[in-house]
């Protein structure tokens, strides 16, 4: 869009849109981010020292 | 086309970001962000930092949504308050059935997060906290009973619990102890508040106990209140979670609660009006600092056990 439409292209409502999908985006790869920490950790936990997981018993200690 | 005619003419505001931020009551999840993770630190089940990071980031987002459809329940009485006019849908940035998706899918979320992250068994806690807030506290008992913040203050003491349950996968006693220390703290604290604030839980109708059992009775119930706390504050140190760090803080700290509730209970409504609310006003401070210090000091004891510096022979009796 030009100037010459009488569209102003940075109207104020553009840069609160733009704030507000950077932080969306940022939250959503965070979260991906978060989920493939969580997910390393998780396996490199043998299940045997794993309190919760299903097949965890005392005699494995 | 139609998208510049409605930028040009159109006065409509379209919410920021942190306006939908707003919506999950920001200050209320930094309390469930540290009494969450106290509960998780004091467990004597060790957690991953990941693991913690992640599910106490799942409380807190739990507690956000709850907050989101409690602002969507009450954006009538909201937009009357003179403390809540301010909020996202009652002044206009976000609208209610945003605030309901919102809040409906960040329940979803955070509970089923929760559940891959730590247990089903701190994933249901936080699904019944979820729904205890949203619906039996702000959709039900609010509206209805002067004693709706006794009940209701449950949602909020459920967040160590929460925390507790992810290092252990259960409840015990020391949880169900730092559930009864908030639990019974949220009444003397919000009838504190609703002392001074009273006209505006009037003009919105809110059943509050000053406005329908009348400041006599309120103060009478908050010193009744403060007398049942010392009990549970204080077996709290003799527990796996307490010591001497915490009995020392606790005690200095409830002989100041109980002093602030007992002033209270001494002044008339008059005394109280003639010096605009002082000392209700410095128990509502000092009941803020009363919470916050204690469940610090259940901190350092967690801090000082993992470092083998707990003082050897304090007697753990329950």
């Amino acid at each position: 869009m030009s100037m010459t439409n009488g569209i102003r292209p940075e109207h104020e409502l553009h840069t609160r849109r733009r704030g507000r999908n950077m932080a969306l985006g940022l939250v959503l790869l965070s979260f991906v981010a978060l989920i493939f920490a969580v997910t390393i950790v998780k396996l490199s936990k043998p299940q045997s020292e794993d309190i919760h997981a299903p097949n965890f018993s005392i005699e494995a200690e | 086309m139609a998208d510049a005619t409605w930028i040009d003419n159109g006065k409509e505001y379209e919410a920021g970001f942190g306006d939908y931020v707003e919506l999950l009551k920001p200050r209320v999840m930094r309390l469930v962000i540290f009494t969450a993770a106290v509960g998780l630190f004091a467990a004597p089940v060790p957690v991953h930092p990941v693991i913690a990071f992640a599910a106490i980031l799942c409380i807190a987002v739990g507690a956000g949504a709850s907050g989101a459809l409690n602002m969507w329940w009450d954006r009538d009485i909201d937009a009357v308050m003179k403390r809540t006019a301010g909020r996202p849908i009652p002044s206009g940035r976000v609208t209610g059935p945003e605030a309901l998706a919102i809040g409906i899918t960040l329940s979803f979320m955070s509970v089923m997060m929760l559940a891959l992250f730590a247990n089903l068994f701190a994933a249901g806690l936080l699904a019944f906290t979820i729904f205890f807030y949203a619906v039996v506290y702000s959709m039900w008992l609010k509206r209805s009973t002067p004693h709706n913040i006794v009940i209701g203050g449950a949602a909020g003491a459920f967040p160590p619990m929460i925390g507790w349950a992810v290092a252990t996968g259960g409840i015990s006693l020391e949880s169900i102890l730092m559930f009864g220390l908030i639990f019974i703290w949220t009444p003397p604290h919000f009838w504190a508040l609703a002392l001074f604030r009273n006209d505006d839980y009037k003009n919105a109708c809110i059943p509050m106990m000053p406005v329908s059992k009348g400041d006599r009775s309120t103060r009478r119930q908050i010193l009744g209140y403060s007398l049942l706390l010392v009990p549970i504050a204080m077996t709290l140190a003799f527990t796996q979670v307490g010591g001497v760090v915490y009995f020392t803080v606790a005690s200095i700290l409830n002989a100041g609660f109980l002093i602030g509730a007992v002033r209270l209970f001494r002044r008339s409504e008059d005394a109280a009006k003639a010096d605009n609310y002082r000392a209700e006003k410095q128990f509502f401070g000092f009941s803020i600092v009363y919470l916050f210090v204690l469940f610090v000091a259940i901190l350092v004891e967690a801090a000082l056990r993992a470092f083998d510096l707990g003082l050897a022979g304090w007697p753990v009796w329950v």
